[in-house]
């Protein structure tokens, strides 16, 4: 065992508003200056939709992450690293600017400059690549709240793998947010990616960064990230990326994405691991294992054993500490509410989401059953108005069972504690049939509705 | 640290010979490879990590917040590094909710968070700019002339040389000015309109002052000094819910949102949380985890449907007949079948439901009429003071009694102490039929409805008819009464054994009204959904004690009937017994800002320190007058009547019942006269008259005329506009092209035709010849460009809200906090504050010759919260009274205009604050103590003529004054309110605030944190002990009236108008069908229109909604980058692909449209969450950004408000009567938008700038 300690984050996006406060406030601390005026190291996307990059799910295209070759093992999607040196020069599995957005600016200064004339004067758009006028056509989040969506729907990497047809029309409408950064994946593709060895994990609390005096700008980590999620500073000619605000980390704030979230819905926490099972655990055969999988190599941090493995790595005595507390672990863990975001993808990613919980759909409430009374929400959980299907689509690799299992909770949660607001007293059976006691339902209450700021991170 | 080597795991790598490469690549580096060759691991010295340290490093952080339009009051944090404002981050250090509540931290959204990009944008507005055309002219004139109010004199008389500049506005050519020169012209322009047209010919317009008191109180206090008006905004903008006034007597008071957390059902109605109250949306997330069931009623699949158990899409609009029909439910099952004991008392002490109505036979059946009051009874009781105001109840044994607490109890000495709920031993009668002496009398009355379809072929006949359903009766005095709550039943359809009319069969009966079945037809919201919801709303209330909640917004706010759709919502809540208790009610959320510290802002703002009252003007009316929508209008008065209606608005139009309504002293209007109201004076003090008789005698002889009756007359146009904090041309203004036409004489792309023939008004003067451009001078104070900056004359450059003091609250929180410069203001900017001094201080200088001390005659209008309230006993309209100032018409006061002393005065506090006291919703408030603390505390004058004064010649003095003078900032004052309602009231009220006697909350106090305010009689709920705020908790637990008729909730309304509109009751109206009414396409019509450029294209006619946009704050924020990278990048409209198959148009591309009013030209966003039919253009999108001409107009294309225009509702104008008489910005007509109807066409791909 040779435990290690993972700076994590859990989002809860059945408290997703969408509101891009995160996204804002990122870009304004980290990437609003030239050669990346099209970065968002944090975006939040509308699903269904494509995303940013667009598309940047589909890795029958993009060939990021990882894949099990015949032996076992893991391969790099793109190709293993003899054939990256071959094509060093010509890489040509790169999202293009279009694929983000061709950043833009207006004509602002002929609002108070432009000379007398016959019309009122106006700030015309003009490319930030170019300085040439251009129609906007694309940009960090286009189909946000499904604008576009007979253009783009149809794009979306899980609907494409859906067995179940979800139609585009209105009294089927359904949408989410899905806010992303990087992952800061136990099994970082990018990492692995890199040929100057400039990309890095943080040993003391896994967060992956670029070196900026190392990268060579060979791009081979932003094809190796199946998120996306490193970026290309055409200024610098380096790599970019989250780096989970570790200026901030170290000194005791949250990071800033997790301060400002208006919708309160981002834990942080550590999380301690076993190195050495990670490589198995991301080789596991079955897709759908690897959600499980990932569970296994998470050391429970109140074990005297994992302390004691802990304490001979020279993990601080506060950092255990930190881990012990760790909202992260919990919801990961204990009440088992958080999934992580395409775990096929095989980089065990630990950046985790509680997958939202939508109502069922009018024929269950209008067989003139309540859709909030607790056994009618468990019988009717497959007919929520978002499909389980397409959230299995993005958290467990297909397998419904685990997403199922999630949403049942939180309903049961909803359930169970409607009977104290109204005084109407604790229906343990509520809890049971979730395999849950009502205390551990009111402290995952108490952890994902009051959600202290203390609490959070 | 150290790593021990593993060797139980494998390397999971590709191949050996990759891992041997990897492996000798690891020794080029430091750090440490993975033992599986995965992933490299680095510690310590990592040079490569100093970009982002150093990145995430700043010198200070300074606390402010945004001074924008929005009710987020949200405290940031704003980084500073070099004296460089680098970014901002939210402030998370409110007060703790408690331990069993989500907390407010971390208050702010996108927008807030992309402020800091104005600070040193290309937008940014850094110095006075003058349009050049007007500068040259003016410098030609001045020096020939040599004094600036002369020069602006000639220059303004001179048609040719005025409609130059006129012509200009709005087309470029600004030019940088020096401060002076900017300043002298605006002064002098102040100056020279006050002498020759008079003070009220000067308008300021400015909203929302509770996002920054200072900086709105200084103008609004210059403008109050000089006798100028300020143009309201609450009812301008249609956020006020008239329904509000109407039925509570309250201009809006609702729950903060700590306060959802509390409700166990919520209806989000019209109110799309996410995207209009950001900071507070997660207090209705993470109470549906406490099990709080969650409804969304929208057309759309709006944002925060994602969190809605069930969602409700009825057409837009209609929603009234949803709220009917869940109401029919509850009356029938709750009320009814079953009468549930909770909402039962409750109707009966806190609503109008058992008072008596008095019946007036109509044709063969009865009507509503008035409520019946002791003057009604005769004999002794008829005798008392205020009789006709003090309403009846009948007892258990159907004796007439006079329950304490109606408005003839609240101002009379006799009935000290009885202004309260209390209703002692009686037990009034909610139903006559409850009586025990009831044997079976009723009588049938007719109800209008609304929701008639017309005719075929009468289509102009509107939809309207009646019907017939029975009350129980009894008579009082021989007069037929019932009580509100059976006519409530009549009018909800719900009946019962033995009652005569038309009753539905049952819940799936569509032809009657009221029902389910009957509303679905309209709305298309499953019968069986209304009936459930209605249902489960109710028995939620009864199960948690009235924790059921309806947060209401623009949704259902912004529609010409929305008074009726809201009283609507207001009776399910009322009903329900959910009014006044924490997690219930209503929570209207549109534009609803909270100064909290009410009392210290309104003596600031209004200057009444040293001059009362003030010239407040209802915008709508204002705006509808001086851009001359009135010629295009004609909107027949009577085509808006019930069926039941008397005929008192046969043959006149709103703008007819506009002038009613001034000339009975309704509503206010300015400018007043056709006469400069300083020369009034004069000439009334040289014929040897007293002023008021003067105005009076010329009234009556026809020498003097209201202006609202010939507003084109040049002597009536208002000349000078002063515009700050507000963006007039590109946000609010509700007929954007008619501004631009008439109001400012520049190109527009108005097409309606002028009203013709009986259409056009019968009191208003027709001139053939409209005016264009009546303002002399358009002068706006900005820190970026907007529509209103380009077309202005002068504009000032303002400080942003990261560059100077202030304060801020909202209703959405408890707190004040404070706005902080975090740079100075760079460049040549000036604060809000600097500016309106600056400008004081010139006229000062030029008043001296040109003004002097003056007196000036003021028409005030009668007054909400005071025995003005008392006017029009049973709101009867009386045609044969004599002109009696303050009963019949406005009162008439003089006042005395030092402006030599204008600037003197800005910065010091007058005396009348400790002679008169300081009124708020009628309580006294006696600062004596407060102002000799601020005399030490802020300072004194230490020479000129107000030598000892308080100073408030800075903005933190300012803000000191508000605090200090505020009961919710100010514990003495608090409690000294209490114990002055106490004696009213007879109920014990000060035990809210008497804990907090001895606290003071200080600037310095909200500078360094947020701060709980404490417990105030300027308001109806209490914080008391920590709890949320709810509106109405003091009314309920303390028996102290709502500010009525009855002193109760009203359910009824029997003013004559109200009859005549056929709204007595809530009632369903639809939108206004404006095919019927203007003759526009008809929604869902491809037929061709003919507009310039559409040959060849589909069109397409749809509804134009235009709701609060995700990226912007009404204008701002629309044109900061970072917004438009995460949108579109320019305007667009949504529409639903049904509508844009019609017309051929795909994503992206732009499109026309085009009405009557003007033209928008923006690109399509198609998506299938939006209903065919319907499209939206997202309020506020300015003219400013990625804005091309239009094919229809050739001009530049309009802002969203291009497509819209001003239209009246006779019910909004009423005055002079119980909770329907005039307060500023609590009741006036709407400036509703929704009803409106556009056509859409794809248009050429190829678009010039």
């Amino acid at each position: 065992m040779k435990v290690m300690a993972q700076m994590s984050m859990v989002m809860n996006l059945d408290k997703c508003i969408g509101c891009h406060t995160c996204s804002v406030t990122c870009k304004q601390a980290w990437t609003n200056r030239s050669g990346v005026e099209y970065v968002w190291f944090n975006n939040v996307e509308t699903r269904p939709g494509i995303g940013y990059p667009r598309g940047y799910e589909d890795q029958e295209k993009w060939q990021g992450g990882w894949v099990r070759n015949k032996r076992g093992r893991l391969s790099l999607k793109a190709g293993g690293r003899l054939s990256k040196f071959a094509r060093i020069f010509s890489n040509p599995k790169l999202p293009e600017i279009h694929d983000y957005y061709e950043p833009w600016t207006y004509e602002y200064d002929m609002l108070l400059n432009a000379p007398a004339g016959e019309h009122t004067p106006v700030a015309k758009p003009k490319s930030l690549l170019d300085g040439r006028d251009m129609k906007i056509e694309w940009s960090a989040n286009w189909d946000d709240n499904l604008g576009g969506s007979g253009e783009t729907m149809h794009d979306d990497p899980i609907l494409k793998h859906m067995s179940e047809h979800v139609a585009s029309e209105f009294e089927q409408t359904f949408m989410f947010y899905l806010p992303r950064i990087c992952e800061h994946c136990l099994n970082p593709s990018c990492v692995a990616s890199c040929p100057s060895g400039a990309m890095y994990k943080r040993v003391e609390d896994g967060i992956v960064l670029v070196d900026q005096d190392a990268c060579r700008g060979w791009r081979m980590c932003v094809t190796g990230c199946p998120y996306k999620k490193v970026y290309f500073n055409h200024k610098t000619g380096k790599a970019e990326k989250c780096t989970l605000c570790y200026p901030r980390l170290e000194v005791g704030l949250p990071t800033v994405c997790s301060e400002t979230c208006v919708g309160r819905l981002r834990y942080l926490g550590l999380v301690l691991y076993d190195a050495d099972q990670v490589a198995t655990a991301a080789a596991v055969k079955d897709e759908k294992d690897l959600l499980d999988a990932q569970r296994s190599v998470f050391l429970d941090p109140h074990d005297p054993a994992v302390v004691e493995a802990a304490r001979a790595e020279g993990i601080p005595e506060d950092w255990i500490e930190a881990a012990q507390a760790s909202p992260i672990w919990r919801l990961i863990n204990d009440y088992k509410v958080a999934l992580p975001l395409h775990p096929e993808y095989r980089t065990m990613p630990m950046v985790w989401y509680i997958p939202p919980l939508s109502p069922v759909v009018d024929v269950v409430a209008s067989s003139g059953n309540d859709g909030e009374d607790a056994p009618t929400l468990f019988a009717a959980i497959d007919k929520l108005r978002i499909p389980i299907e397409y959230l299995a689509g993005l958290f467990t690799a297909g397998d419904v069972a685990p997403v199922e299992g999630v949403l049942r909770r939180l309903a049961a949660m909803r359930s169970y504690m409607r009977g104290i607001n109204l005084d109407e007293g604790r229906d343990e059976e509520i809890a049971n049939a979730v395999d849950m006691t009502g205390t551990e339902i009111e402290e995952m209450y108490r952890l994902l509705a009051i959600a202290k700021y203390e609490d959070r991170y | 640290m150290s790593h021990a080597p593993s060797t139980s795991s494998q390397p999971a790598n590709d191949g050996p010979l990759a891992d041997s490469l990897l492996r000798m690549g690891r020794f080029l580096r430091r750090g440490e490879v993975s033992e599986d060759m995965r992933s490299l691991f680095l510690e310590g010295g990592r040079q490569g990590d100093i970009f982002y340290r150093d990145r995430w490093s700043h010198d200070k952080v300074v606390r402010s917040t945004h001074g924008v339009n929005c009710t987020g009051s949200c405290s940031w944090k704003v980084y500073v590094k070099d004296g460089i404002i680098t970014w901002e981050t939210q402030q998370t250090d409110y007060p703790s909710v408690g331990p069993d509540s989500p907390e407010y931290e971390p208050r702010g959204c996108p927008r807030g968070a992309a402020f800091s990009w104005y600070t040193y944008s290309p937008t940014r507005v850094r110095y006075p700019y003058i349009r050049g055309t007007l500068l040259a002219m003016y410098r030609e004139a001045k020096e020939r002339l040599g004094d600036p109010v002369l020069a602006w004199a000639e220059l303004t008389a001179d048609p040719e040389a005025s409609a130059r500049y006129r012509r200009a506005r709005g087309k470029g050519g600004l030019v940088r000015a020096t401060w002076d020169e900017a300043a002298e012209i605006v002064a002098a322009a102040h100056v020279h309109t006050i002498k020759r047209y008079g003070p009220d010919r000067v308008a300021g317009f400015s909203p929302i002052p509770a996002m920054s008191m200072v900086s709105h109180g200084v103008g609004a206090r210059f403008m109050n000094l000089i006798g100028g008006t300020m143009q309201s905004f609450y009812d301008w903008y249609a956020d006020l819910p008239v329904a509000s006034p109407q039925v509570f007597g309250d201009q809006t008071d609702v729950p903060e949102s700590a306060d959802w957390w509390n409700a166990s059902y919520l209806m989000m109605w019209g109110s799309n949380v996410p995207v209009t109250r950001t900071p507070d949306a997660h207090f209705m997330t993470e109470a549906r985890y406490r099990g709080q069931k969650v409804i969304t009623v929208s057309p759309d699949y709006a944002d925060n449907t994602k969190f809605a158990d069930e969602w409700l899409a009825p057409h837009p609009g209609t929603d009234g007949a949803l709220a009917m029909a869940m109401g029919h439910v509850i009356l029938k099952e709750f009320l009814v079948d079953r009468r549930t004991p909770r909402f039962a008392s409750y109707l009966k002490q806190f609503a109008d439901a058992p008072y008596l109505i008095a019946l007036e036979e109509r044709g063969d059946a009865w009507v509503p009429g008035k409520f019946l009051t002791a003057a009604d009874l005769g004999g002794f009781g008829a005798k008392v003071a205020n009789a006709s105001f003090k309403t009846v109840v009948l007892n258990q044994q159907s004796e007439p009694v006079v329950p304490n607490g109606s408005l003839g109890h609240r101002f009379g000495p006799d009935d000290e102490g009885l202004w309260n709920l209390d209703l002692g031993d009686v037990d009034p009668l909610l139903s006559i039929s409850d009586g025990a002496v009831w044997r079976g009398a009723s009588v049938a009355v007719d109800l209008p409805r609304f929701d008639v379809a017309p005719e075929p072929g009468a289509e102009h006949e509107g939809g309207a008819g009646s019907v017939r359903r029975g009350v129980p009766v009894a008579t009082v005095e021989g007069t037929t009464v019932t009580t509100v709550f059976d006519l409530l039943l009549a009018q909800y359809g719900v009946g019962r054994e033995g009652l005569p009319g038309e009753w539905p069969t049952g819940y799936d009966d569509a032809s009657s009204p009221g029902t389910p079945a009957w509303q679905e037809e309209i709305t298309s919201v499953p019968a069986e959904k209304a009936e459930r919801i209605g249902r489960e709303f109710a028995d939620n209330a009864e199960r948690s004690g009235g924790r059921s909640m309806i947060l209401m917004g623009a949704g259902t706010n912004h529609w010409f009937h929305s008074d009726t759709i809201y009283r609507t919502f207001l009776a399910l809540t009322t009903m329900t017994g959910c009014q006044g208790v924490n997690g219930g009610g209503w929570a209207h959320y549109v534009g609803q800002e909270k100064v909290r510290p009410l009392t210290g802002y309104n003596q600031y703002s209004s200057a009444a320190d040293w001059v009362r009252p003030a010239r407040n003007m209802i915008g709508t009316a204002f705006w509808y007058l001086a851009t001359d929508q009135w010629r295009y209008d004609g909107l027949p008065a009577d085509q808006l009547a019930s069926p039941l209606a008397k005929g008192l608005f046969a043959g006149r139009t709103t703008a007819d019942c506009l002038v009613e309504s001034t000339k009975r002293g309704w509503m206010p209007s300015y400018p007043t006269f056709d006469r400069n109201p300083l020369d009034l004076v004069d000439e009334a003090r040289a014929a040897g008259a007293e002023p008021a008789q003067y105005v009076i005698d010329s009234l009556n002889d026809g020498t003097l005329h209201y202006s609202v009756e010939d507003p084109d007359a040049p002597e009536n146009f208002p000349r000078v506009l002063n515009v700050w904090r507000a963006n007039i041309l590109g946000s609010s203004g509700k007929g954007n092209e008619y501004f631009l036409k008439h109001l400012l004489g520049t190109d527009a792309a108005v097409r309606a035709p002028e009203a013709e023939g009986d259409r056009r008004p019968r009191d208003i003067r027709w001139r053939d010849d409209a005016p264009i451009g009546k303002l002399d001078l358009l002068v706006t104070t900005d820190f970026r460009m907007t529509s209103t900056t380009l077309f202005s004359d002068i504009v000032f450059p303002a400080a942003t809200w990261y560059e100077k003091y202030d304060l801020s609250s909202t209703d959405m929180h408890p707190f004040v906090h404070s706005f902080n410069p975090a740079i100075k203001p760079p460049w040549q900017t000036k604060t809000d504050f600097d500016i309106f001094h600056t400008i004081a201080a010139r006229m000062s200088e030029m008043a001296v010759e040109h003004l002097g001390v003056r007196h000036d005659l003021v028409a005030v209008p009668l007054m909400h919260d005071t025995p003005d309230a008392m006017a029009t006993p049973h709101g009867t309209v009386r045609d044969d009274a004599p002109l009696v100032p303050g009963v019949t018409m406005p009162k008439l006061v003089v006042v005395e205009r030092d402006y030599p002393a204008l600037a003197a005065r800005l910065g010091s506090l007058g005396p009348l604050t400790t002679k008169l006291g300081m009124v708020t919703k009628g309580v006294t408030f006696d600062p004596t103590p407060e102002v000799e603390q601020l005399k030490a505390s802020n300072g004194v004058v230490t020479s000129g003529p107000n030598i000892g004064a308080v100073r408030l010649d800075t903005d933190a003095r300012a803000c000191e004054l508000i605090l200090a003078l505020s009961g919710t900032t100010n514990g003495r004052l608090a409690v000294q309110g209490f114990r002055q309602l106490e004696q009213r009231t007879g109920q014990e009220l000060a035990s809210l605030a008497v804990d907090h006697e001895g606290s003071r909350i200080t600037f310095p106090d909200v500078q360094s944190r947020p701060v709980s305010v404490i417990t105030s009689p300027e308001w109806s709920g209490s914080e008391h002990g920590g709890r949320r705020y709810s509106a109405f908790t003091v009314n309920v637990e303390h028996k102290k009236p709502w500010h009525t008729l009855t002193g109760r909730m009203h359910f009824f309304l029997d003013h004559d108008w109200m009859a005549e509109l056929g709204e007595n009751l809530p009632v369903y109206r639809p939108p206004l069908d404006l095919h019927r009414l203007y003759g526009d396409a008809r929604v869902g019509s491809t037929e061709p229109t003919g507009a310039p450029g559409s040959e060849g294209h589909a069109e397409v006619a749809v509804r134009y909604l235009t709701p609060h946009s995700k990226w912007s704050i009404h204008s701002e924020y629309q044109d900061n980058l970072f917004m438009l990278s995460l949108s579109r990048g320019g305007p667009t409209i949504w529409m639903s692909p049904q509508d844009a198959a019609k017309i051929g148009v795909r994503d992206n591309e732009w499109i026309e449209s085009y009405n009557r009013n003007g033209v928008v030209v923006a690109r399509a966003i198609v998506s299938h969450r939006m209903p065919e039919g319907t499209v939206f253009m997202y309020h506020a999108k300015d003219r400013t950004v990625d804005v091309p001409r239009t094919e229809t107009s050739g001009l530049r294309g309009g802002i969203h408000n291009s497509l819209t225009r001003v239209l009246l509702k006779p019910s909004h104008l009423i005055g002079g009567y119980a909770q329907l008489s005039f307060a500023f910005n609590y009741l006036g007509p709407t400036g509703n938008q929704r009803d409106e109807v556009t056509v859409i066409r794809r248009r050429s791909q190829e678009v010039t700038y």
